[in-house]
């Protein structure tokens, strides 16, 4: 027999970015709130401390701050043909652990999507028609549109601390800001940060080839700043340890420098942390939640939670594999289109060019994670799918990021991997490399989809969840595209050396090697109950007072960096709960 | 001979008499200033507030206690003293306490039964309490304190100490001034903010120097000592009047915005300053620390600009100031990368300038400034000691709740690196402040953090 713990209006299952936007949002509203988080309690004091936490072998290399596949994983596979095998090792992605979530260890690349990529079925069809879209892709149109959201990714903006400079303004375009985003009502909330040697190079070259740069769009903060909850940050001195770190210096956004300290002194809010939720409760007729239950590790039990409302905002993985797990849905069958559950899942198509310099210096050790400057010229607004024959498009950026010792040494190509030659090309090399990147979007097709796996369970018993998931011919050929476009710009900065490394046709996922934790869908938003599992403002479509938070919502990847769109979709939800459905609970949709 | 035994006797005898009567006849308790009705009722909320804004909280808390139920230790330079609890429990708080008694303790520092406070409880300050505020928070305290049933460990201080009847020649020397407040400021802004000052939130408690027998020197605005800075366990008060000091170089809204969340664009409150904010002063309304700050920097007739509230933008973003005239030539110095610097500057580079940067100036309401801050460069070296031993922390409030912390380097830095670094920072920016030897780190280091 469980325990069970006091009612309370909402609970909250895992205490990153949504879970604290929907705490201190409905906090607000006089509602008793608690938060389980499945993780550790941390705080930039102490758990974030200079010099410990820019240890990059502890955290870099041994992920200190990720889930442990003993924790939680997923099987994966590259199709149906294949045996899922469990995620033992992390590799191409690394789900968070802990208060702030990824919140903590991300780059800070803030973006909101471009308008046509919330819509981007009818885009497709009114430009070219439905027929250029391939077979097998479940290319959709988000059920919300940018007007609507524009509102809340600005608020998410400045609650986040975004530096940046705008480039449309209520529609007029702003000189040294990005002329291909969608307006914005108000700039950024901090000017952008300082620019480095390497993005000054890769802007003039792109200035000199006609395109339109613009610097990063960055939650790392370029002034000191108070956000509109009274949460502040310092300005950032270029550490270069963001990604896979929390940040010692207050600087980076994050749960814990924008929402946190507020939230916890709300009265009507609690937090229990190592607090696991194994499945959310269904009442009898299925049609609402009672709440969750959950593993308490301290007592070493289940305890159920019950609660009126119940906001799914652990990672995008985890809170599908909830939903699958809990009956708030059904499972997506590939085959017959039948389901919604674990549909949709995507991820993102990245390349790259680096170029060597004998005579240059880059100090690569000066950065941050969202440094750089970045065009859009060949982004989903300004390509020609029908000419170019895919479907999609992708941002390029510039500029050092993570330089540390261990896992950021470019050596050209051919470059003995240890030994005297290694040390050799490191000395001759260190310092001297800059790379441009590309960012691409990823679609959604059928054979890339979630359902719980039928061998492998975890430690609570419960089936793992199966992923299978391969690159599909679309996206690469955007990433061939890509590369033809970005070796002559490159090229163009004369380096002595210059390699590419961009996925081909034919290319198979690989598990292994760091790829990106963008990993999207499989809980998405639809405009009615047969394409996704949650309506416009992220409510279950199966039971109303379950809503579901996060990037498993997008219908398909954009070619951004998530946070922004899961950040200002977070604010459109919880709005439409304090606005619509706390006076009437129903469904609003 | 014998007329001469008989004075002799006499004199004993009268003394004997005299010293019984000092010892045993009862304390005079003051009159009230002002004559209030029986009927008297006070605001809804008056009685709560002027509880925040006398910060009684602040000492009759313990870390882990009940509010107000007492059992915090009080560093005095005679020993610790126990603060007692103040909730309206029967036995062990307050709650048998009639009015009368409520304010011979907060006016004239004696308890019902005539047994001398110490001077810890700040009844010099209270004294100039106006009758309304301490009827109205008697009120609060027997009406809405909850009680809390916490016999509190008794204060057992060594000899003479031990001996409270002293304390009753002490108050002679004390208590020179009226019950009451009298207003000198010539705003009305300013007198309600010397009001607070003086009395409820006895700002003059730790920020007036002390005379010979410990008692404040300077308690209202015609006193020449008031304010004029005093040492507390080690750790300067500063100033809050005079050139150099803060109510001074700061603006009125950076003053007020200090008092309200405890940070500004130049500094940060912690250890005693902390807890007063956290306790006392992020309670009160905007127009409160307002006053406050209007009264602080006009108190020597410098013009005083009224902001309208205070930190009243949605959102904002804050350039770090550049160096200042007095610390280019050190921002210079460590922006060289000459390997030659001196050790104190080297440490500074590696442990300190990424929040504080080279200019000294950190960065608003965020990083303190180093430049010209009264901690780094206080007569007292414990504190600068302290916080880059064990750290610092500014506690979260309503209007900026995040709770600021600073790591300490106790762990990474010896005795000697943190005295040449302290040293440094002393000496740097045009801070003019003596070296710290590591003599006195250790003894800093020895008593451990929260100290």
């Amino acid at each position: 027999m469980a325990r069970q713990e006091k009612k309370k209006d909402v609970v909250i299952v895992g205490l990153g970015w949504t879970g604290s936007i929907a705490g201190i949002e409905l906090c607000r509203e006089g509602l008793e709130i608690v938060a389980l988080e499945r993780g550790h309690d941390q705080s930039t004091v102490p758990n974030f401390e200079y010099p410990q936490q820019i240890d990059e072998l502890k955290y870099g290399v041994r992920l200190k701050m990720m889930q442990k596949p003993s924790q939680q994983t997923v099987t994966v596979r590259r199709n149906d043909g294949e045996t899922a095998l469990p995620y033992r090792s992390l590799g191409s992605f690394l789900p968070g652990n802990g208060v702030g979530g990824a919140g903590t260890h991300w780059n800070g690349l803030n973006w909101r999507p471009q308008p046509e990529e919330l819509r981007l079925r009818s885009y497709v069809a009114e430009n070219w028609g439905e027929e250029i879209i391939p077979e097998g892709m479940n290319l959709g149109d988000y059920p919300v549109s940018y007007d609507e959201m524009e509102p809340f990714f600005t608020h998410f903006e400045k609650v986040a601390g975004i530096s940046g400079k705008a480039g449309n303004l209520n529609g007029e375009i702003q000189e040294g800001g990005n002329p291909f985003e969608g307006w914005r009502s108000e700039d950024y909330p901090m000017p952008p940060t300082a620019t480095t040697y390497d993005s000054s190079k890769f802007q003039e070259a792109c200035l000199a080839a006609g395109y339109h740069p613009f610097p990063a769009p960055a939650g790392i903060a370029s002034t000191a700043y108070t956000n509109p909850y009274g949460m502040q940050m310092g300005p950032c001195n270029f550490c270069g340890f963001c990604e896979r770190y929390g940040c010692y210096q207050y600087s980076k956004s994050s749960p814990q420098t924008a929402i946190l300290d507020a939230l916890k002194m709300q009265p009507n809010f609690s937090y229990r942390t190592e607090s696991e939720v194994l499945r959310v409760e269904l009442a009898e007729d299925g049609k609402t939640a009672t709440g969750v239950t959950y593993w308490d590790h301290k007592a070493g039990e289940e305890v159920f939670q019950p609660a009126d409302i119940v906001i799914l905002s652990s990672y995008q993985l985890n809170n599908v594999h909830l939903m699958l797990l809990s009956g708030l849905g059904e499972a997506y069958n590939p085959l017959t289109g039948m389901g919604t559950l674990g549909k949709n899942y995507a991820y993102q198509m990245n390349g790259g060019v680096s170029m060597f310099f004998k005579d240059e210096n880059f100090n690569p050790f000066v950065g941050h994670g969202a440094n750089g400057m970045c065009i859009d010229d060949f982004s989903i607004n300004q390509n020609d799918f029908g000419a170019l024959g895919f479907i999609g498009g992708s941002y390029w950026r510039s500029g050092t990021f993570n330089g540390q010792p261990i896992r950021n040494m470019p050596l050209p190509k051919g470059t003995p991997s240890w030994g005297a030659g290694w040390k050799e090309g490191i000395g001759e090399w260190y310092g001297h490399a800059m790379s441009i990147g590309s960012h691409g979007s990823h679609m959604s097709y059928a054979n890339n989809h979630l359902d719980l796996d039928p061998t492998y369970k975890d430690k609570h018993g419960r089936p793992l969840m199966r992923m299978t998931f391969n690159w599909q011919d679309n996206d690469l050929k955007m990433n061939q595209y890509m590369k033809s476009q970005m070796e002559p710009l490159a090229a163009s900065l004369n380096p002595d050396v210059m390699q590419s490394g961009f996925k081909g046709l034919g290319a198979q996922y690989d598990v292994r090697p760091y790829q990106t934790t963008h990993n999207t869908g499989g809980h998405i938003m639809s405009a009615n109950p047969t394409q996704g599992a949650v309506n416009k403002f992220s409510q279950t479509w199966k039971a109303h007072n379950v809503f579901a938070m996060g990037a498993g919502n997008f219908v398909q990847n954009t070619q951004y960096n998530p946070t922004g769109l899961v950040g200002g979709l977070a604010y459109h939800t919880v709005n439409a709960i304090r606005t619509q459905y706390l006076s009437n609970p129903r469904p609003l949709v | 001979m014998k007329t001469f035994l008989r004075i002799i006797a006499g004199l004993v005898v009268l003394g004997v008499v005299a010293l019984l009567a000092f010892i045993f006849v009862p304390v005079q308790r003051s009159a009230p200033a002002t004559d209030l009705a029986a009927d008297w009722q006070p605001e809804p909320g008056q009685g709560e507030y002027v509880m925040h804004a006398s910060d009684c909280v602040a000492c009759h808390t313990s870390d882990e206690g009940e509010s107000m139920a007492g059992g915090r230790a009080i560093a005095s330079p005679m020993g610790t003293i126990w603060s007692t609890n103040i909730t309206p429990d029967k036995d062990t708080g307050i709650g048998n306490w009639s009015y009368a008694d409520f304010r011979g303790a907060m006016v004239d520092g004696v308890t019902p039964n005539g047994t001398h406070l110490y001077p810890a409880m700040p009844y010099e300050n209270y004294r100039l309490m106006k009758e309304e505020d301490l009827r109205a928070l008697y009120d609060y305290i027997m009406t809405e304190v909850p009680a809390v049933s916490n016999k509190v460990q008794e204060t057992k201080l060594s000899f003479p100490f031990n001996l409270r009847f002293g304390i009753r020649a002490w108050n002679w020397l004390a208590l020179t001034h009226e019950p009451g407040f009298t207003p000198t400021s010539s705003t009305e802004a300013e007198t309600r903010g010397q009001y607070l000052v003086e009395g409820p939130g006895h700002c003059a408690a730790c920020h007036s120097p002390r005379t010979a027998f410990m008692s404040q020197d300077g308690i209202t605005a015609s006193d020449e000592s008031f304010l004029t800075g005093g040492v507390i366990d080690g750790w300067n008060a500063p100033a809050l009047r005079g050139a150099e000091s803060a109510p001074q170089q700061w603006s009125t809204e950076e003053l007020a915005l200090y008092l309200a969340t405890g940070r500004n664009a130049h500094s940060a409150a912690n250890g005693e300053m902390g807890l007063v904010v956290e306790h006392s002063l992020q309670y009160l309304t905007d127009e409160d620390n307002i006053a406050m700050a209007a009264f602080l920097k006009g108190i020597d007739g410098a013009d005083v600009d009224l902001p309208d509230t205070i930190a009243a933008a949605d959102h904002r973003a804050m350039e770090p100031a550049p160096a200042d005239a007095a610390g280019e030539a050190t921002a210079t110095m460590l922006t060289e990368a000459n390997p030659d610097i001196s050790l104190g500057a080297r440490l500074y580079l590696d442990n300190c300038s990424a929040c504080h940067f080279v200019t000294g100036k950190g960065a608003p309401e965020i990083f303190p400034e180093l430049a010209h801050n009264a901690l780094v460069t206080g007569s007292e070296t414990k504190p600068l000691i302290s916080v880059i031993l064990n750290g610092a922390e500014v506690p979260g409030t309503a209007k900026r709740p995040m709770t600021l912390r600073m790591q300490g380097y106790a762990d990474r830095l010896s005795d000697d690196e943190v005295a040449e670094l302290a040293s440094f920072v002393r000496s740097a920016w045009g801070n003019d402040a003596g070296a710290v030897t590591a003599a006195d780190v250790a003894a800093v280091r020895a008593a451990g953090a929260g100290h």
